[in-house]
């Protein structure tokens, strides 16, 4: 086990070194950081934008720009924005915060409706609730997740306007102000969470739910479940017991292969409900053409979705014993 | 005189496969929607008589005879501007399916057949493009391509390839080792022709279930990426351009914000149906079906 584990540490370092370099060239080919300087109105004197170039180490070629970044990184400096107030690290670090909030929470709902549903289609397969959640499952696959949001939104809207009362916020990640104590605040960040945990989560839900039921419906038709009721065991105890342990294994791979799309759609989500998450830092930064600060994104998005997929591996490996040993 | 003996007509695996498709009724009947809204979308787009950039005299009306979509606040025909942003947003998410599954099976289908480092070097390649956030990466991309529609294509299948590549690469590991790959070896084939003549076309059922799947997704990765302002813009437009352009009116407007995303919905729900029809009907493994 052990040595599996270091095998499969040893795999993911050079794929996050190599990430780290082409995460780098793309960005800093993709868009001029001094092109917002340039197009301002007077144009600014050509020793300011030589200043400006020097700061964020333009001057420099390329490859000496990605060694002096990927050196500052280690030391937790992301390198000058284009902004010149921010600093880069701590704003990342705050943001990706609010944004993990929103993508455990919205992962963990997915997870536990889409095992519930999926056993429960698998076990009553072709009844009239299995074609429900299939019709649903499908549905959700095909709606685009800004619309989604939106009506989540405008429906939250209409709650609170029947209720008379703002339960549901929809604007922003929590509220600038909170009266009372840290209890206050807590109510008022779930209050905020709620509208978008749900939009996030009934994505990925939509996916998981199907392949759950895939996965539990080809437990249910293998001998040792067959052997489980035959000798007499309850019903419910085969299917909680055998059928639903065995069956939950390849849902921590696909969980862990789609963290990615779920990033992906935290964005949509935190513009949507306007959040100042790591979403809009990112989608502000690439219309600044902030360089370092997306370089910076795609760096700690793609560690976290690579130590995912360790921590997924891993996890498999101690789940079906016939990984280990292979 | 063997056919004598037994009187089954010869079929086609083509036939087959069509027999089997035409057995799933829901796959069948989303494919007739589908083929409609194309229509739809290319032929009535063309015959409608207002146009994308026609501005009208009517403003913010609801669905109508004149406008069966109603009109946005400036006078724009909805109707037009969702038959425009069907036609953005399918000829994106097919250009995407092509690009990506000719790269992605010549790429995975290279590394599968060769193996040992050459499959290790290109699926770690394939493994760094999955392990980025698309959206996030086609943002930054995108920002910089200008907005027209078949750049944004080639933003989408540069990032979807990898998929295509790892499912065919798969296919290819188990085929490797078959017996008729064998026998092409045995009597002198190139590695190409082996690739290309006997393993692509033995992959062909998964490759293309999943070329039908990555319109759907496509459709909805560039309707996202338009949403966010970095796809497709104005003047020009796309389906989900037209979503963020009608979010503010949800309540007041509703026909703008609810067309669009219906239309999206169709699209990428009759492919999911068809792309499970397919997936049957291509299963050599089915014997369900033989009447």
């Amino acid at each position: 086990m052990l040595a599996y584990a270091v095998r499969r540490i040893l795999v993911s370092v050079p794929i996050l070194v190599l990430a780290t370099f082409v995460v780098f060239v793309m960005v800093s080919l993709s868009g001029d950081p001094l092109s917002q300087l340039k197009t301002r109105n007077p144009p600014p004197p050509p020793r300011t934008l030589e200043l400006e170039a020097h700061r964020l180490h333009l001057d420099e070629p390329l490859l000496v720009r990605y060694w002096h970044w990927i050196t500052g990184v280690i030391h937790g400096d992301f390198g000058p924005s284009v902004q010149s107030t921010q600093v880069i690290g701590p704003e990342l670090v705050h943001r990706f915060l609010v944004t993990f909030r929103l993508i455990g929470l919205a992962m963990l709902l997915a997870l536990v409706l889409a095992v519930l549903v999926g056993v429960v289609s698998a076990v009553k397969q072709y009844s009239g609730t299995d074609y429900t959640f299939t019709f649903f499952g499908f549905l959700f696959l095909a709606m685009p997740s800004f619309w989604l949001a939106i009506l989540l939104k405008e429906a939250g809207i209409s709650f609170n306007d029947t209720v008379g009362n703002q339960v549901l916020f929809t604007i922003g990640e929590s509220s600038v102000y909170v009266e009372g104590g840290t209890w206050a605040s807590i109510t008022d960040i779930l209050g905020h969470m709620i509208l978008p945990t749900i939009s996030l989560a009934l994505l990925s839900f939509a996916a998981w739910s199907r392949f759950q039921r895939a996965s539990m419906l080809e437990v249910l038709n293998t001998d040792y479940v067959r052997l489980a009721r035959a000798k007499g065991l309850r019903r419910g105890t085969v299917m909680t017991r055998h059928a639903l342990r065995t069956a939950l294994i390849p849902l921590v791979t696909v969980t862990a292969l789609d963290l990615g799309a779920i990033i992906s759609g935290a964005i949509v989500t935190e513009n949507v409900y306007q959040w100042r998450g790591a979403g809009s830092y990112l989608l502000e930064s690439i219309q600044h053409d902030d360089v370092y600060a997306v370089a910076g994104w795609l760096l700690i998005s793609a560690t976290f979705v690579i130590l995912f997929n360790l921590a997924a591996d891993l996890l498999y490996a101690v789940l079906d014993p016939r990984i280990r040993y292979a | 005189m063997r056919d004598r003996e037994l009187p089954v007509a010869q079929r086609s695996q083509a036939q087959l496969v069509l027999r089997r498709f035409r057995q799933h009724r829901l796959a069948v009947s989303s494919l007739i929607v589908l083929l409609a809204l194309v229509l739809l979308a290319f032929v009535g787009g063309w015959l409608w008589r207002y146009s994308v950039a026609d501005l009208t005299s009517d403003e913010s009306v609801p669905p109508s005879w004149a406008h069966p979509f109603g009109t946005d606040a400036a006078g724009h025909d909805t109707f037009a501007q969702v038959l425009r942003g069907t036609q953005i947003s399918i000829g994106i998410s097919v250009l995407v399916a092509v690009f990506a599954t000719v790269i992605g099976t010549v790429w995975g289908a290279t590394a599968g057949y060769y193996g040992r480092r050459l499959d290790t070097v290109m699926m770690r390649i394939a493994d760094l493009v999955l392990t980025l956030p698309l959206l996030a990466v086609a943002a930054v991309l995108g920002h910089n391509v200008g907005g027209s529609w078949w750049l944004i294509a080639v933003v989408i299948a540069g990032l979807y390839w990898a998929y295509v590549a790892r499912v065919a690469r798969g296919v290819v590991l188990s085929l490797r080792e078959k017996e008729f790959v064998e026998a092409a070896r045995a009597i002198g084939a190139s590695d190409a022709r082996i690739i290309f003549r006997h393993l692509v076309p033995n992959a062909f059922g998964s490759i293309i279930v999943n070329a039908t799947v990555l319109v759907s997704v496509a459709i909805l990765l560039e309707t996202a990426l338009s949403y966010l302002g970095f796809g497709v813009r104005p003047p020009d437009t796309s389906l989900g351009l037209l979503v963020s352009e009608a979010q503010t009116a949800v309540e007041t407007r509703p026909w703008l914000f609810f067309f669009p995303g219906l239309f999206i919905i169709l699209i990428a729900l009759t492919i999911n149906f068809i792309g499970d029809g397919l997936r049957d009907a291509l299963d050599p493994q089915q014997t369900r079906v033989r009447k």
